[in-house]
């Protein structure tokens, strides 16, 4: 009776040791290899501090003025850049505003890196079923896991700084990307293909000529989503030590000071609408030629 | 004889996930039904052997689901067949290599497709410039020797428009454009008007007839419509199941179907126009009457002798020298809607 009510469990010793082994093999490997992990990422850092300072020591108006800019050229709507601009001159007036340049810069190097590893993936992905079916459940891991579980192998390392910081958000973030340019892909109809194929185009003719062009606004969805995964993980970033809005959040949760919070909340909230409506109407316009104009 | 530019000899396709195990059944005969129950695969075509004479168009003519646009796309090889030979310009298009075939398909075979195939990102310019970008030459340079063929389908003012703002009928002049602009010997065309409205096919049947006078290009025309058939086709090949059951030129087919069910196709057609006054001519000497073509057809014979106030009429070969006579009882004759059974004697010569 006994043996149904409990269930029958490792023995506590093998138990024990079994995660002593795991945990000093990971030892071992961090040991081994941490040092040229961290030679391998040492071109991102760098890139990632320059970018930050560069942020921060360019005059504010110049600043402003580029985002304005930035927001025109992807959404070309007035109503989206002005809203820009004064969410970032509420930013800087209630002094925010270095915190949130070092926001912008590690969200705008973790989407490049998403993008510049993402695409590729999704690309292999839409090649065959079989890879799909392999990388499918890789991906499912990465956005249901806890972040908290994958940072432990990470700081283990990498040790608490700014790569080990992206890379947490990265890893939490690429999914939509991977996912979306393999859905777009897949999505291209198959008269289209038949066509390439018809007038001999080759591998590369279809991929880029065709499949990809056509995959866009998925894509473009998946790039949006990515950014908005992104700043999400700001906070926990934060808790390995990235610079950034995160950092004030944590600290109010730890001295319940609920202005600060609420203020660095919004700014972050800021952030990813601005995101957002740019690169969604960027996305939009990217299909307009979807819409048929009357030909009476 | 006309010079044979493709030719399609005993060419099975069985679809399904193991075609080559019951290949050797199918050869023997086993039925499409009998697969399918039995093995679970799909006959797709059955033993098919087609000429492709060049510089003529060729219809290939069949229902839904009798495996026409599966065949049609083995001469390009977009489907690999799972027995048989497909020669095209006396190279066995089988035996290439992947880069060989796409040398074939960049510059000997182009295609239109049913469903149009125009790429939607691009505008109508670039679509036509597809297949000699495709060829490697610039983009710039292609939309300007595409160009030709776009004024010619007349599209000329509609280079920047995008497909998705344009009627059924233009796209499929961009689609025509884009297959011509290549200068492929050989044009593969997968119902190409069945997409469109009875008034545009027609308009879209007059065009390729137009560029056909002047093109002689080698054309494999796909349809399920055998108005359209008779139309356009210097031969016709009809295909029932998967099988050819009759091939020969439209004057053969509307005069001797093979079979019952070719039969029901054309005893509705309007034999007047399509039946020329060298099928019906008793060959001999000269009677008197006008003087008719041997290819006119024998509603407009039937208007040349009532206008002459005659009974009868010589036909005459494209020399202008009598090859035999025609009365008017014989157009009529030939003109009536055949009757369902009693003539069956004279249907089964």
């Amino acid at each position: 009776m006994e043996s149904l009510i409990e269930f029958p469990s490792m023995d506590r010793q093998h138990l024990r040791d079994l995660k002593k082994a795991i945990d000093g093999g990971f030892r071992d490997f961090s040991r081994e290899f941490g040092e040229t992990l961290e030679n391998f990422f040492e071109p991102l850092l760098r890139f990632l501090v320059w970018f930050e300072k560069l942020l921060i020591a360019t005059p504010w108006p110049a600043v402003v003025l580029v985002i304005a800019g930035l927001a025109w050229l992807g959404s070309r709507s007035k109503t989206v850049v002005a809203g820009s601009v004064l969410s970032f001159f509420a930013i800087g007036y209630f002094g925010m505003w270095q915190d949130t340049m070092s926001t912008l810069a590690i969200i705008s190097v973790a989407t490049l890196l998403c993008i510049a590893v993402g695409i590729p993936l999704g690309i292999l992905m839409a090649r065959s079923d079989r890879m799909q079916t392999a990388i499918t459940p890789v991906l499912d891991i990465m956005q249901t896991i806890p972040a908290f579980v994958y940072l432990i192998p990470v700081v283990m390392l990498l040790g608490i700084g700014k790569v080990p910081g992206l890379i947490a958000v990265c890893i939490y973030a690429i999914p939509p990307i991977v996912r979306l340019t393999n859905l777009g892909i897949r999505l291209v109809e198959k008269e289209a293909l038949e066509a390439a194929d018809a007038f001999g185009a080759d591998y590369r003719q279809k991929l880029f000529g065709v499949q990809i062009p056509l995959a866009l606004p998925n894509i473009f969805a998946g790039v949006n989503q990515t950014i908005m995964m992104a700043l999400s993980m700001v906070v926990i970033a934060s808790m390995i030590g990235v610079a950034g809005l995160g950092v004030p959040v944590l600290r109010s949760i730890s001295n319940q000071y609920l202005a600060l919070g609420l203020m660095n909340g919004l700014a972050i909230v800021a952030l990813a609408i601005i995101f957002d409506r740019v690169s969604q109407r960027f996305g939009q316009r990217l299909q307009r030629h979807r819409k048929g104009v009357d030909h009476g | 004889m006309a010079e044979t530019k493709i030719g399609i000899e005993s060419l099975y396709k069985i679809f399904g996930p193991r075609p080559q195990s019951v290949l050797a059944a199918v050869q023997q005969g086993m039925s499409k039904q009998e697969l399918l129950e039995k093995h679970n695969h799909v006959l797709g075509l059955r033993d098919i052997n087609i000429d492709v004479s060049a510089r003529e168009i060729s219809v290939i003519m069949g229902l839904s689901g009798s495996g026409k646009s599966t065949l049609i796309r083995h001469i390009n090889r977009l489907i690999e067949p799972t027995s048989g030979r497909i020669v095209v310009n006396g190279r066995d298009v089988l035996a290439m290599t992947r880069e060989e075939l796409i040398e074939v398909r960049r510059h000997t075979i182009s295609m239109v497709f049913q469903r149009f195939g125009l790429h939607v990102h691009k505008t109508v310019a670039e679509n036509a410039a597809y297949g000699l970008s495709i060829q490697g030459m610039p983009i710039g340079q292609a939309k300007q020797q595409s160009r030709k063929w776009l004024d010619r389908v007349g599209l000329s003012g509609f280079e920047n428009h995008y497909p998705s703002q344009l009627s059924g009928g233009m796209q499929q002049r961009v689609g025509l454009a884009r297959a011509l602009a290549t200068d492929a010997e050989i044009l593969l065309m997968d119902e190409p008007f069945s997409a469109l409205d009875p008034l545009i096919r027609t308009d879209m049947q007059q065009i390729l007839l137009g560029l056909q006078e002047e093109l002689h290009k080698t054309i494999v025309f796909i349809t399920h419509d055998l108005d359209e058939a008779l139309r356009l086709g210097d031969s016709i090949a009809i295909l029932r199941d998967g099988a050819v059951i009759q091939q020969g030129n439209p004057q053969d087919i509307i005069l001797h179907p093979a079979d019952d069910y070719i039969f029901d196709f054309v005893k509705d057609i309007n034999r007047g126009r399509v039946i020329e006054a060298r099928s019906v001519m008793m060959p001999g000497a000269s009677v008197d009457g006008p003087s008719v073509a041997q290819d006119l057809v024998l509603d407009e014979a039937l208007q040349a002798v009532s206008a002459a106030q005659s009974d009868r009429a010589n036909v005459v070969d494209a020399d202008g020298e009598i090859i035999g006579s025609v009365s008017l009882k014989q157009i009529i004759d030939a003109m009536a809607r055949p009757a369902d059974e009693s003539d069956q004697e004279a249907r089964y010569r």
